[in-house]
């Protein structure tokens, strides 16, 4: 899918369904076993997908699984791995229901020849849906498996069973035969028909169960590889000449002292110019001898000044939600409160830059790129150079982090194109620099809150008011009977590009709900855990909650200059609960995460310690944007440019981490990769608040902030 | 001009004809194909790059032709014998102590050059010599208790 579209999809958290006919794949496919299927909200099974607006009958799919005549299985899907743990948690519940150990199971991924179409891996929407959908087509291979012994041992199929990778007659051991020599010679294609039966708990073997990664020994031997370590034979370097301020047209380029570097080959497209070399070093060198005048645009907002800029120029709204009457709960509250939230604008600084390796052959173009969408990719190449879908091939990679960074594909354009003019094998690895400015940046927003609270301590008005963030995770699960939930937003409000990034603005619309309920309860004197109990509607909810205050030991006594912040959110249909201890030096207003606690109801949990892992990141990662990333910038001119000006967490301010899951093992499963980031700059904020009564409305929090806002 | 010079690489000998203005990390990758050390920030600010030199840790991206020709290098690919992984990596492995693994194998060789010189570090120790790594996916409690057991196993 393209990336703009996923940007509209991701920040709302709408699936929309879409179409791909992938019947070439049946012709091209060896021999084996093969069941195709979806894993995603592309699935026709009813109950476990959104309605497809699908014109026929024909059954789509981005997956399917193998049994080959080794005996070993192969599951291949366009979704990619960039740290997740879905090269785990997809062999985990394939492995569950074909009746085979973790070890046979080899995952193929995001290779746009040998795997189906996927739009792409972002949403926290592999695991929702693959985990079922994959479980049946597992279980439909079993069967066929099972089919198949029935012939060569003449047993009937009621009396075999399929156990370790074998079929045994049922009573007698020494009767069995493996899947290899039932797959031999075979080529048998299915689609899934059939609504996937879910397992119960008890009966699960592999599904449930913590699993360590599969990839986890290539990780640390340095031997898994990424875009940037492919080499090929006749290689050059590639490097970008950039303008200083984004969004800078060209005007005229003087490349007189590029002669004094040998060898060095000027490249030029458009507002395009590259040098290419060698050896990198040199193309980088060159390309910054070469002297561009651009026309910069005007800077219409800085870092201070943006959240004004959209307040004063973006009046286009849409309403999320509407309940009862503003007016007459306006009336109805004994007391009313109103504030606004800021967020600035976040990177995704992923530790890999993005980066791309390609050759062109005759007409056909091949590429490895850190890509979440390789598909996208490939389409984004094709209409690129004109050229039909299957002459480009995406490769198979590992991503050195995501996030929603590299859901798009500058790069892989930039670098095909510089393959294509200059007719050699190409890799081009943006630098950080590049990366701090190209990186499409989660939004700076506003969002303007009113609650209102009646003589019984019950919200009764609730106004929200969103600029920039998205609506994704902000559908009510408080009670508040007069609520009005709106979406401002211009598509070029922005002075640089932005997208989606880990859960999109739900990290910043629940920064300002949680931060306001917090508030609010206060205000009337409540504790924030009381105050959230008698105003929740949803009962997943304060489950949630009441687990995360019991094993946080919420009513503990706090230390001289703690503090404790309760934040609650959904995302990608999990429910979250985060209780953060901080501590605050009231001097300074440096703050100290001490400890977190995450609650999650994410249904059903594959893997886990996969699930715990992915918890622990995004809550470690949340504290960054909580507390110190932010873009400094003037219009088009990114300030920020390295790491040592871009802090995030590191080692020192990582606090003790806890996360427990409701145990929900026969229900459906949810997001994982990331929900919990989301509540961790509203936990963190109330968190500072009781610890010396500084009401930060602006991340990150800062000392300086901190102190600003701390009471005389 | 290029100029040949020597260095040792996972207790190879290696000879490479450079022009004198590369990194000790384009060195290792782009010229010898040892592409387990990480490019990330280019100003050492992070560790992906990080190896053994002479014994001691370096971010291989801020490394230049004075400081490595005829030193002793060693990078990822030459902490495995045999294919048995070193008692890091497997703690590593073990405590799942990575995502992404982008900033893995220079997480590892700094962990390396810490117990070095320290084999029994705290707590403490570890998360100040550790600092300097920067891990996106946010690993860092796993990777502090991966280094913890490697210690232990390693030394005692």
């Amino acid at each position: 899918m393209e990336a703009d579209k996923i940007n509209q999809l991701y920040f709302s958290d709408v699936n929309q369904p879409i179409r791909y006919d992938r019947r070439r794949f049946l012709k091209q496919l060896g021999r084996g076993i093969i069941v195709i299927f979806s894993l995603s909200e592309l699935s026709l099974l009813q109950g476990w997908s959104q309605p497809t607006n699908a014109q026929d009958q024909e059954i789509d799919f981005n997956a399917y699984l193998r049994v080959k005549e080794d005996g070993r299985v192969d599951c291949y899907t366009g979704k990619i791995e960039m740290g997740q743990g879905i090269i785990t948690s997809l062999a985990q519940a394939l492995a569950e229901e074909l009746e085979v150990s973790l070890d046979q199971v080899d995952m193929v991924m995001g290779d746009t020849k040998l795997c189906p179409y996927d739009a792409g891996t972002w949403g926290s929407l592999t695991t929702r849906f693959a985990d079922p959908v994959i479980r049946a087509a597992a279980a439909e291979a079993r069967e066929i498996l099972i089919e198949i012994a029935s012939e060569k041992l003449a047993e009937p199929i009621e009396n075999l069973e399929a156990v370790n990778g074998s079929v045994y007659v049922k009573g007698d051991v020494s009767r069995n035969i493996d899947y290899a020599a039932l797959t031999k010679g075979k080529k048998i294609v299915r689609s899934l028909t059939k609504k996937p039966e879910i397992k119960k708990a008890e009966d699960f073997k592999i599904v449930g169960k913590s699993f360590i990664s599969t990839d986890a020994v290539a990780k640390v031997t340095g031997s898994a590889k990424y875009a940037a370590d492919i080499k090929l034979p006749g290689m050059v370097y590639a490097s970008v000449v950039r303008p200083r301020i984004f969004g800078s047209k060209k005007i005229a380029v003087d490349t007189t002292a590029l002669h004094n570097f040998s060898g060095a080959e000027l490249i030029e497209d458009g507002d395009l110019v590259a040098v290419i070399h060698s050896e990198p070093e040199v193309a980088s060198k060159a390309a910054q001898s070469i002297k561009i005048t651009w026309e910069a645009p005007e800077s219409k907002a800085d870092t201070e000044t943006i959240f004004k800029y959209f307040e004063n120029t973006i009046t286009e709204n849409s309403v999320f939600e509407e309940g009862g009457n503003l007016e007459s709960g306006k009336q109805n509250s004994e007391k009313i409160l109103q504030a606004d939230y800021h967020d600035g604008y976040k990177a995704h600084a992923s530790i890999e830059t993005h980066c791309a390796t390609c050759y062109f052959e005759n007409d056909k173009l091949t590429i490895w790129a850190s890509t979440q969408t390789p598909f996208g990719t490939q389409k984004e190449l094709a209409d690129t150079f004109k050229m039909p879908m299957e002459n480009v091939h995406v490769k198979q990679i590992f991503l050195g982090g995501g996030f929603g960074g590299k859901i798009y594909n500058l790069q892989a354009v930039e670098a095909a194109k510089i393959a294509k003019i200059s007719g050699k094998p190409v890799q081009l690895v943006w630098t950080r620099r590049e990366e701090f400015m190209y990186d499409r940046f989660r939004p700076a927003s506003l969002v303007k809150v009113t609650s209102g609270i009646d003589t019984n301590g019950k919200l009764n008005l609730w106004k929200f008011d969103i600029y920039c963030a998205g609506t994704r995770g902000t559908k009510l699960f408080y009670n508040a009977p007069n609520n009005l939930t709106r979406h401002f937003n211009k598509s070029d409000a922005h002075p640089f590009g932005t997208g989606a990034w880990r859960a999109p603005g739900n990290n910043t619309t629940t920064f300002a709900r949680e931060s306001h309920i917090d508030a609010t309860a206060h205000a009337i004197g409540q504790n924030p855990l009381e105050f959230r109990l008698n105003n929740l509607k949803d009962e997943n909810m304060i489950a949630t909650l009441k687990l995360a205050a019991d094993t946080f030991g919420y009513n503990s006594p706090k230390k001289e200059g703690h503090g404790y912040g309760i934040a609650l959110g959904e995302d990608a249909g999990t429910f979250v609960a985060i209780i953060a201890e901080v501590k605050v030096d009231k001097s300074t207003g440096e703050v100290h995460p001490v400890k977190i606690v995450c609650a999650q109801d994410m249904g059903q949990v594959v893997n886990p310690h996969g699930a715990t892992v992915q918890t622990e990141g995004g809550i470690t990662m949340g504290l960054g944007y909580a507390l110190y990333e932010e873009i400094e910038f003037d219009g088009g001119l990114v300030k920020t440019r390295t790491f040592s000006n871009y802090p995030f967490t590191t080692f020192s301010k990582t606090p003790k981490i806890t996360c427990v899951f409701m145990d929900k093992m026969n229900s459906k499963p949810q997001g994982g990769g990331e929900p919990a980031i989301i509540c961790v700059g509203g936990a963190i904020a109330n968190a500072v608040f009781d610890a010396c009564g500084a009401r930060v409305n602006r991340m990150p929090i800062t000392p300086q902030r901190i102190l600003a806002a701390m009471p005389l | 001009m290029k100029q040949a010079i020597s260095f040792k690489l996972n207790g190879k000998q290696v000879t490479v004809a450079i022009n004198g203005e590369e990194s000790l990390l384009t060195v290792l990758r782009e010229y010898l194909d040892e592409t387990g050390t990480k490019y990330s920030c280019g100003l050492g600010q992070c560790g992906a790059c990080t190896v053994i030199l002479n014994n001691q840790t370096a971010q291989s991206c801020v490394t230049y032709v004075d400081d490595f020709k005829n030193a002793e290098i060693i990078t990822i690919e030459g902490l495995s014998n045999n294919n048995k992984l070193h008692p890091i990596q497997e703690a590593f492995v073990a405590y799942d102590a990575l995502q992404c693994g982008f900033c893995t194998p220079g997480m590892i060789m700094n962990a390396y050059g810490l117990l070095l010189k320290n084999p029994n570090p705290s707590r403490e120790e570890i998360i100040s010599e550790m600092e300097g790594n920067l891990c996106r996916c946010g690993s860092y409690n796993r990777i502090i208790n991966a280094i913890a057991s490697a210690s232990e196993k390693m030394f005692k």
